[in-house]
């Protein structure tokens, strides 16, 4: 373990992709990540055996990690959301052809050019698999500095696991905020089990393919189940999500990232005013803790879903509970930040409307 | 019994689903055998591209990775940087370099990327039904041009190879034919100089290879390789377009 350093967040994240043996990063200027682009470019430079490429385009930085990828390396990009959008086709091929890598985005407002601030517009984008096709990518949802550098250190673990794109889905509040961190030990890239399957020229072994073209449509299912069984090995190894203050809670608000953060605060307030709240927060958002949520619902009726968008998670928290429990929704898009405050005004007018207290 | 002609060593064998007199055909050959003749294979790697040599994995016997429509130079960059010391090539189409793919070739040579490509310019999209290329000369039929390529409403064929030779990155660039024995023996000569090229650590080499396409262009085998000379050459000169790697033996 390293010492606590104070650091930004999008650096955090650069930082400990480095830390867990990325040595290949090509990305493109976009606002609010520039932090994260021009560490790797720096933390590379200090690497023999680290590449940064500023790319001509999305497109092509997202084919150039497949590309490195392909050759066994741990490589990653990053961007902000409209960048993603363009990085769609790299991801289906990515997650077509089995090959790991890990794909930040820094979530602004949207649609379209939208502006920079803060949203979590992406949800559906990143969970859902964003481009073509019927995949799906590990998505994980970081809520403060400590877990930016936890994460980013398991997304490459879990790409390489299961040779899938992992994404990190944060925000550029997220991303500018400073918080003490202890970053994990680095690995040496060289110390990382070899993967039998990369392409590094056919020496002593018989030649290798990377495709993602299957012309025969019954081989084509036999892959797309392929993949659907792997999704449900990682559903059921890598789920993540914190409870917190949920114990005797009668009402419980679900909020990822930034707006957990923001939750919490607001939690924290309502708890004082004797009101029995509680946050559930997803950390993986693919997959969806469905489960841990579920089981809440037996003795939880009333969940807020809170989320800087006009009610994108809110799906999953239906699809989740299956009608078993009410559900409400607050949603800030467009890049505004909530405060505590709001978001505690919010928990205290429907829990006296339902009267919790009385229970 | 002396064997005098047989299968290159690193194709595998299969049976090429190219039409007959495609040029397809020869320039795998003739890759294969300057791989061969180079003794690189167990170093090279290949990124095939989306079109009529999508398969294209299934005849080099050489590693081979996929690259989306287009990206091949971006796929290629990736895995040079990853492995700068093995041998990486493209190999793509018109439509795929010159349209889907320009700004990934272009920042390549302009990054004079240390990989070879193999342009394969048959003047049309071959594997989707002939429809017009950025390649596709004026007048030319395509399934999308009706009455002919037209430059007012079409525009004009593009000067890939001329474009990237202009960067500064670029080191060989030659534009050659398989469309009679001379070129073919010279297509061979070119190839094998740009992976020269590459093992010497230059920087970026392309061939372009004029290619009959006697499935789209309506023409019978031998008819397209005349066309080639007859017609296609007025756009697309045969020449050395940019060579600063000089004699590189
Ligand atoms: S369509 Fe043209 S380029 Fe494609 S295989 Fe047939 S002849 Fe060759």
């Amino acid at each position: 373990m390293s010492e606590k350093q104070l650091m930004r967040g999008s650096q955090v994240i650069a930082e400990a992709a480095i830390r867990a043996g990325c040595r290949f990063y090509a990305g493109y200027p976009i606002t609010p990540q520039n932090e994260m682009t021009e560490y790797m470019a720096n933390a590379m430079a200090e690497l023999s055996d680290g590449t940064f490429i500023q790319a001509e385009s999305e497109i092509a930085a997202i084919n150039m990690v497949l590309g490195a990828s392909t050759a066994g390396v741990r490589s990653m990009t990053s961007s902000s959301s409209p960048g993603l959008s363009l990085k769609q086709e790299g991801i289906s091929f990515l997650a077509a052809s089995e090959l790991p890598a890990v794909i930040v985005n820094t979530m602004r407002g949207g649609p379209g050019l939208g502006n920079i601030a803060p949203s979590q517009g992406d949800y559906f984008q990143a969970t859902r698999g964003g481009g073509h096709g019927d995949y799906r990518s590990i998505v994980l949802a970081p809520a403060s500095g400590q877990e930016q550098a936890d994460l980013t250190r398991k997304a490459f673990e879990y790409a390489d696991k299961y040779r899938t794109p992992v994404l990190i889905l944060v925000d550029g509040m997220m991303g500018q905020m400073m918080e003490p961190v202890i970053f994990p030990d680095p690995i040496d890239a060289l110390d990382l089990p070899p993967k039998p399957w990369i392409l590094d020229g056919a020496k002593g072994r018989p030649s290798r393919i990377i495709k993602s073209l299957i012309l025969n449509t019954r081989e084509m299912e036999d892959h797309n189940w392929k993949l659907a069984r792997k999704y449900e090995n990682i559903a059921r190894e890598i789920t993540t999500a914190e409870s917190y203050l949920t114990e005797d809670a009668n009402m419980v608000v679900i909020a990822y990232g930034t707006a957990a953060r923001i939750a919490k605060g607001a939690i924290k307030r309502v708890r004082e005013m004797g009101l029995k709240v509680g946050l559930f927060r997803p950390i993986t958002l693919y997959p969806f803790p469905s489960k841990e949520l579920l089981e809440m619902s037996r003795v939880v009726k009333h969940f807020l879903v809170f989320e800087m968008n006009t009610g994108q998670m809110i799906e999953d928290v239906r699809l989740s509970l299956e009608g078993r429990s009410t559900i409400h929704f607050y949603g800030r898009p467009g890049g505004i930040i909530s405060t505590p405050d709001e978001i505690s005004k919010e928990i205290s007018s429907i829990y006296y409307r339902q009267h919790l207290e009385e229970e | 019994m002396k064997q005098i002609f047989q299968r290159p060593k690193y194709l595998k064998d299969a049976v090429f689903h190219y039409c007959p007199g495609c040029g397809h055909s020869i320039i795998h050959r003739l890759v294969a055998e300057v791989i061969e003749e180079l003794d690189i294979a167990e170093k090279t790697i290949g990124v095939p591209p989306a079109g009529c040599a999508v398969l294209a994995y299934d005849y080099f016997d050489l590693d081979m990775c996929e690259a989306p429509h287009g990206r091949g130079a971006a796929v290629a960059t990736g895995v040079k940087r990853a492995l700068p010391d093995r041998i990486v090539f493209s190999y793509q189409g018109d439509g795929d370099i010159a349209a889907i793919g320009t700004a990934e070739t272009i920042h390549a040579a302009n990054r004079g990327e240390n990989i070879t490509i193999i342009f394969v310019n048959n003047s049309c999209y071959g594997m989707t039904g002939g429809q017009m290329a950025p390649t596709t000369i004026l007048g030319q039929n395509s399934s999308t041009t009706p009455g002919g390529r037209d430059s007012l409403r079409d525009g004009t064929p593009i000067d890939l190879s001329e474009m990237l030779a202009i960067t500064k990155g670029s080191v060989y660039i030659e534009r050659t034919s398989v469309n009679s024995p001379k070129n073919i023996r010279k297509t061979k000569k070119a190839i094998k100089k740009a992976f020269k090229i590459q093992m010497a650590g230059l920087g970026f080499s392309l061939i372009e290879v004029l290619s009959p396409c006697p499935t789209n262009w309506k023409l019978s085998p031998v008819d397209a390789c005349k066309w080639i000379d007859e017609t296609i050459v007025k756009t697309y000169p045969m020449k050395v377009i940019k060579d600063e790697a000089g004699n590189i033996d």
